[in-house]
């Protein structure tokens, strides 16, 4: 049965579900029985792709672990709209410590079931790319240090948004946050080295590194599942947009997190040991004008005049990784 | 058993009586020897089953504790002086969580200027973070207060600091006699968690509260820790009973039979106060001592009852509320009744200068004679701070003030650089 090639009926739209393939190849979500680790009732806006992809990321692996699964948030959007008190969306056993701490948390949790001999009990942490790749990477890299039996997800809408979006080490260069204005020569922000914290976690040779996008939830859940066949270490790093921070129509939400991938601007690979193993290669390349088109957070790229300049820029950013990874 | 130990040793041995299931530890003096027994030990399976993880930081030595006890294990750690400092954000969520941690504060100052000896600068800047704070006098009763911090924390689902002075009680070889284990498992039964993260029961732990129920989930943690008031005590009752060795509950007095004059200290320096007030009971001065073991929850009423014949208190503490003054004295004075009795405060001890018996008594005879302020500093070296001051006076840029007295009492022999 496993064998056996998938058809996809849908040609080219990309549906998470398919409703004529065999129920055992179809998504987690697809599946009624699903654990909804994160249900209805949370706060997220509308078109809020972290609350999308935790639903995906955290049913898969608890149908992974037949629901044996324990959660560290960070504090973030995630933690704050999904338990406003005294409400929580989590159908599973979850906890929020501090903003910076969610990987050590997750460390300690491993213990304890380490201790008590619980090896069917795995152990996620989570939080948004402040959470992950500034305040808690000194966290995050000690866990990967000693790695610890953790799947750390981080949920990357390029900026903190809990706050009211400001600058992140993960917001891209010319994004407008509010504490990177679109004013002044050179609007939005800097261009800087940048924070890749899959290639950070890779280059601590944990048995596994993976990125996806919020376009491909299929690719999120066969991501989570893999993550969950091995232990130690492993990190997920989701690029999921944020339709209030970046602007963007609530509707366009996948797409615009598509795009992210076709431009190449967010690659997509898995890395096992400190190597890529498997790239998800761009199916019709577009320029990056047309992701960033879509956002407001770009608009000052587009008027009151054409930076021509910075659409380059980004545009050979784009370029870099679809050649490093090989994305074509 | 009577065994010759260091400190730290002594209290890595009681922590290991404990059972302790996760240890994530991180270095600072004076604190080291302690993890580091507790490293060997768990690694030689002397401790097991148990987990030592090797942190890199104290924020994440504090975070992996809360992990591991929030998922129902016995955990410990211990550190000092900025290290307490670096975790305290992790140090009031594990309270608000109320999760049964137990840590040795291996008390040392805070910098600037970098100090690695012992006052008590560091567990006094977190007494309001919502842990149980218990100040011991030796390690014999370092000893003794770890076995009943597990026991205290587990039974209120609060975490608990013991706090050792740093060197003066860690680094100290002294006779102890550790209890066995049969003891140890008699007082300190299995931890049974009130809450915990388990996938067959699963809980939301943690969540955002807002104004709606924030002052009520204060005042119940407040209320918490006031019930420790009488389960030290109670605690303590059956911990001595089960050693064979009385255990201070609350407080202890020395001497204070008609004592008109009271000393109020934490730690260890109340070996030596004990000594001050022997020479002047000698003498025939009404004096006498108390010893605050809870500082948090402070005992009001049993400090009240205490000092209830005294006309003066002289509190001598080893921190300093910069711009104020005292932090005993003043949780001293919100014990006593309006007018009681004179409260004063002397700081001592700062960054490990040294408590004699004979700077107590000379202290405490001009307490006796109306010459001590309300506030004063013991030992202070008033030429020193006047040659400083006179150069700052002198001009706009004249050096760090650390710097140009370490050179004036000649232990930096360089002239200026
Ligand atoms: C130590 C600390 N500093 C700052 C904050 C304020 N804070 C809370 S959430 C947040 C932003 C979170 O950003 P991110 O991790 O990217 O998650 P997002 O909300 O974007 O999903 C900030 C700055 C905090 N709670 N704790
Ligand atoms: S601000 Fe962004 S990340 Fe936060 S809930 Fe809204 S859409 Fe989601
Ligand atoms: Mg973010």
């Amino acid at each position: 049965m496993a064998s056996r090639p998938i058809k996809f009926y849908q040609v080219g739209s990309h549906a998470a579900g398919n409703r004529l393939l065999d129920p055992e190849l179809s998504s987690v979500q697809a599946d009624p029985n699903r654990s909804n680790s994160i249900t209805k009732g949370h706060r997220a806006c509308q078109g809020c792709g972290e609350a999308l992809g935790a639903r995906y990321a955290l049913d898969a692996a608890m149908r992974a672990t037949s629901g044996q699964l324990i959660a560290a948030n960070a504090t973030g959007c995630l933690e704050v709209f999904s338990t406003p008190y005294p409400e929580s969306s989590w159908q599973m056993p979850w906890l929020h410590s501090l903003f910076a701490n969610a990987p050590s948390v997750a460390t300690g949790i491993a213990a304890a079931l380490k201790v008590k001999g619980r090896s069917d009990v795995r152990v996620i942490g989570q939080g948004g790319d402040g959470g992950t790749v500034d305040i808690g990477m000194a966290c995050l890299s000690g866990m990967f240090e000693r790695n610890d039996d953790v799947l750390y997800i981080c949920y990357d809408n390029e900026a903190y948004m809990n706050t009211g979006v400001q600058r992140s080490g993960s917001t891209p260069p010319a994004a407008r946050t509010m504490t990177t204005q679109a004013v002044g020569a050179e609007p939005g922000n800097v261009f800087g080295q940048g924070k890749d914290m899959a290639r950070i976690a890779m280059a601590h040779d944990i048995p596994y590194v993976a990125t996806a996008t919020i376009a491909d939830l299929r690719d999120v859940e066969a991501k989570v599942e893999r993550a969950m066949e091995l232990h130690g270490a492993r990190y997920l790093h989701i690029l999921v947009t944020c339709p209030l921070g970046w602007s963007c129509a609530a509707a366009d939400s996948i797409k615009v997190a598509r795009l992210a991938k076709e431009t190449g601007l967010f690659p997509v690979f898995e890395a096992e040991l400190g190597h890529v193993s498997a790239v998800s290669k761009i199916r019709r390349r577009r320029p990056v004008e047309e992701y960033l088109k879509l956002q407001g957070r770009y608009s000052h790229l587009f008027k009151p005049n054409r930076r021509e300049d910075v659409l380059a820029h980004i545009q050979a950013i784009a370029d870099r990784n679809i050649e490093r990874y090989g994305l074509l | 058993m009577l065994e010759q130990l260091e400190g730290s040793r002594a209290v890595a041995r009681a922590v290991a009586l404990c059972r302790p299931e996760v240890i994530p530890a991180y270095p600072i003096s004076p604190q080291t020897h302690i993890v580091e027994a507790l490293s060997a030990m768990v690694k030689a399976e002397e401790i097991a089953p148990c987990e030592f993880v090797n942190v890199e930081s104290e924020y994440a030595a504090m975070s992996v504790a809360i992990g591991a006890s929030a998922t129902g294990a016995r955990t410990y750690t211990a550190t000092a002086s900025q290290g307490l400092l670096y975790m305290a954000e992790a140090l009031y969520n594990a309270s608000g969580l109320g999760l049964p941690i137990v840590m040795t504060v291996a008390n040392r100052a805070i910098g600037a200027p970098i100090n690695i000896w012992n006052d008590h600068s560091d567990s006094m800047s977190q007494r309001d973070s919502g842990w149980l704070q218990l100040y011991v006098e030796s390690n014999q009763e370092a000893v003794d207060t770890h076995l009943l911090a597990f026991r205290l924390a587990e039974e209120l689902s609060l975490p608990v600091m013991v706090c050792m002075d740093g060197f003066i009680l860690t680094h100290a070889y002294e006779r102890i006699d550790l209890p066995s284990q049969e003891q140890v498992d008699e007082f300190l039964p299995a931890y049974e968690p009130r809450q915990v993260l388990d996938p067959d029961e699963p809980v939301t732990i943690g969540a955002m509260v807002g104004p709606e129920a924030f002052t009520e989930v204060k005042y119940l943690a407040h209320v918490k820790q006031l019930q420790a008031l009488e389960t030290i005590p109670e605690l303590s009752g059956e911990l001595g009973d089960v050693l064979g060795r009385q255990q201070d509950g609350l407080l202890r007095g020395y001497r204070c039979e008609e004592a008109e004059t009271i000393v109020v200290a934490l730690g260890s320096v109340l070996g030596t106060i004990e000594d001050a007030v022997d020479e002047l009971r000698d003498r025939g001065v009404k004096v006498g001592a108390v010893g605050v073991k809870a500082f948090r929850p402070f005992p009001l009423a049993a400090v009240r009852e205490a000092l209830a014949g005294a006309a003066r208190v002289v509190v001598i503490e080893k921190a300093l509320a910069l711009g104020v003054g005292g932090i005993l004295s003043e949780n001293v004075q919100t014990a006593l009744p309006h007018g009681a009795a004179r409260v004063h405060t002397v700081i001592a001890g700062l960054g490990g200068r040294p408590i004699t018996t004979a700077s107590l008594v000379g202290l405490l005879e001009d307490a006796f004679e109306e010459r001590l302020e309300q506030m004063s500093f013991l030992d202070l070296n008033v030429e020193l701070v006047e040659r400083e001051l006179e150069r700052t006076r002198a001009t706009r840029r004249s050096g760090p003030p650390a710097e140009n007295m370490l050179r004036d009492i000649g232990t930096v022999a360089a002239g200026p650089v």
